[in-house]
């Protein structure tokens, strides 16, 4: 085959355009196409799965007297203080003790490697068998009091049977379950500081609780505030824990805002209402999630 | 000794840099039982009670250890006999196609949906993550009551599908937002030279974008497992009898005043090895992107 008949067979390719890349918003036409087809399933889902539903369960909440009965009722009061503790701490406690636990897991000795793969075992236990170990372990007679009398000679409370203790009860199972996968999260993060930073810090005398403040800190503060955030949205949604751990015990007092609309709408057959209980947290939620909007934003213009 | 003699200042700074390594470490090892306690304890009641020969024996007798550990409880759950159990290999069967499913569509759609954006550049593109975050507005649990009755509408009630369906849409944002930061890390170039090259969009995906996102694509997989794997709420609501899971047959049991918790723990204890599992076999991509994506943030 001779160099010419090799150009001759080539010709017909290089006759079409040769693809540029595009500027953003001016696509060729096929490749919107498959774009368009890319996102489809998506898009699919997310109408059928969430756009319907959570328009359908406004639609269920829209009553105005249904707040009113909300109001009335003793019970949600003392479970919206609930949840605010539950949150409030849950979330706050969680996140600042991961942020300290990942520095202690950043130091280069096996056993705390070691220490660290039991330490993520709680995340990977599935929330219900973990919740219903914790509830037994807190019955009378359970392994807690058993250790409390063995240890320290005095006889564990009945925890179920008091709102603050099945609260607090609750917010140290869920802290149990969800710290570990925080503190992976602080460890990656700060196992990207450059270590000249804290070479440098050193020489001019930020060592210890100094070089926590300011240097980790500021380096991870908008990590941690994206977290603190993302958590808040997660724990404000959890039914699990509560369900299954003190189970709104006694008598509901310890209920979240999840477990009393579930309460509502499967054991007093009032949907709708169980739905307004819930939708009563938008004005918490909704400001949560433009925050993270933009902070998402400001870290990709850094990008 | 005469070496401390004749420099005093340098031997004091020493014994006192001396002493705060001793106090590092001593401090380090207390902390690291602590941690051991705290992370071990409920799992060591798991074990106390599924190791139990009696069946109905959550109480604690003072006993680290039982006295007679039997695998009585493991026996009944493999085997079948225990009450509420006697379908045990299917429901577990129930909940692994759940998870499984759940994973592969989360990983597969997700996926599709940021390349999309952020490699074939569609316009309005940061909208998506927008809208991934918009989800957030509204917590998983707080739909429970809307998809009981449009899992009818869509005849999807006591459907395993449904129950995917849910976990697919509730695992997204998350998904979507490591998929897009890690996506950020990968030069869009390596792109445009295949697509200078003659490749279509499809290709660029399936020999592009695919082998070089496999960290970020292991943590979305551990993520939308573990959220399928962790959902009580979802399964108890929209299945029945006929279409058990594992989780739902511990709330049956949980509920029970007089069930076999040694068996019931054992199961439990079953249930928890498939994500453990996974996180072993997938753990150094885990690593490697969860670095990445956390320095992004």
């Amino acid at each position: 085959m001779s160099a010419d008949q090799l150009v001759a067979t080539r010709t017909p390719v290089s006759v079409k355009r040769p693809w540029r890349p595009p500027e953003r918003g001016h696509l060729r036409r096929s490749d919107f196409r498959w774009g368009i087809a890319f996102i489809v399933p998506y898009a699919a889902v997310l109408f059928a799965f969430i756009v319907y539903p959570f328009g359908y369960a406004l639609w269920m909440a829209s009553k105005p007297s249904l707040y009113a009965d909300l109001i009335a009722d003793p019970h949600y009061l003392l479970t919206v203080v609930n949840t605010l503790l539950f949150v409030g701490l849950g979330v706050n406690v969680k996140m600042f003790l991961a942020l300290l636990l990942s520095g202690f897991f950043l130091r280069r000795r096996w056993w705390i490697r070691a220490l660290l793969a039991v330490y993520v075992l709680p995340w990977l236990i599935a929330a219900a068998q973990a919740c219903i170990s914790f509830h037994w372990m807190l019955q009378q007679e359970g392994l807690v009091d058993g250790l409390l009398s063995a240890l320290l000679g005095i006889d564990g409370p009945i925890w179920f049977n008091n709102r603050w203790l099945g609260v607090g009860a609750n917010i140290v199972a869920y802290i149990w379950k969800w710290m570990p996968f925080w503190t992976v999260i602080f460890l990656a993060a700060r196992m990207t500081i450059p270590r000249d930073i804290y070479d440098s810090a050193e020489v001019d005398g930020a060592i210890g609780v100094r070089r926590f403040v300011h240097i980790t800190f500021p380096l991870l503060a908008n990590l941690y505030l994206v977290c603190t955030l993302l958590s808040t949205l997660w724990t404000l949604g959890d039914f699990t824990t509560v369900f299954i751990v003190s189970g709104g015990g006694p008598g509901g007092y310890s209920n979240v805002l999840a477990t009393l609309g579930f309460h509502y709408a499967f054991d007093t057959a009032r949907p709708a209402l169980g739905v307004a209980a819930v939708m009563s947290a938008l004005p918490v939620l909704i400001p949560i999630v433009i925050v993270l909007m933009r902070r998402f934003h400001a870290s990709e213009v850094r990008l | 000794m005469s070496m401390a003699l004749a420099f005093p200042q340098q031997a004091a700074r020493r014994t006192r840099y001396r002493l705060r390594r001793v106090v590092i470490e001593a401090g380090s090892a207390i902390l690291g039982v602590v941690l051991l306690i705290w992370s071990l304890l409920p799992v060591y009641n798991m074990f106390l009670i599924a190791l139990d020969p009696e069946e109905g024996e959550i109480e604690f007798d003072g006993n680290l250890w039982p006295p007679e550990p039997s695998l009585q409880g493991f026996r009944d759950v493999v085997t079948q006999q225990a009450r509420y159990l006697e379908d045990f290999w299917h429901q577990f069967g129930n909940s692994l196609f759940i998870g499984l499913l759940a994973m592969v569509l989360t990983v597969v759609i997700g996926s599709l949906a940021s390349f999309a954006v952020s490699r074939l550049r569609l316009s309005k593109g940061p909208l998506l993550t927008n809208i991934a975050l918009l989800t957030y507005t509204i917590p998983a649990s707080f739909l429970i009551v809307p998809y009981y009755r449009i899992m009818h509408a869509y005849g999807l009630s006591d459907s395993l599908w449904g129950v995917i369906a849910a976990q697919v849409a509730f695992a997204f944002p998350f998904a979507i937002l490591i998929l897009h930061l890690y996506a950020s890390l990968i030069p869009l170039e390596l792109d445009d030279a295949a697509r200078v090259d003659g490749a279509s969009p499809l290709h660029v995906y399936l020999r592009i974008y695919l082998p070089l996102m496999v960290p970020a694509l292991a943590v979305v997989s551990i993520y939308a497992l573990l959220l399928a794997w962790n959902d009580y709420l979802y399964q108890a609501v929209l299945l029945t009898l006929r279409n058990m899971t594992v989780s739902m047959t511990q709330g049956q049991l949980f509920a029970d005043v007089d069930a076999e918790w040694n068996a019931m723990m054992a199961a439990a204890i079953i249930y928890v090895l498939p994500p453990i599992a996974l996180l072993f076999a997938l753990r150094r991509y885990v690593a490697a992107s969860v670095t990445m994506v956390s320095a992004r943030v």
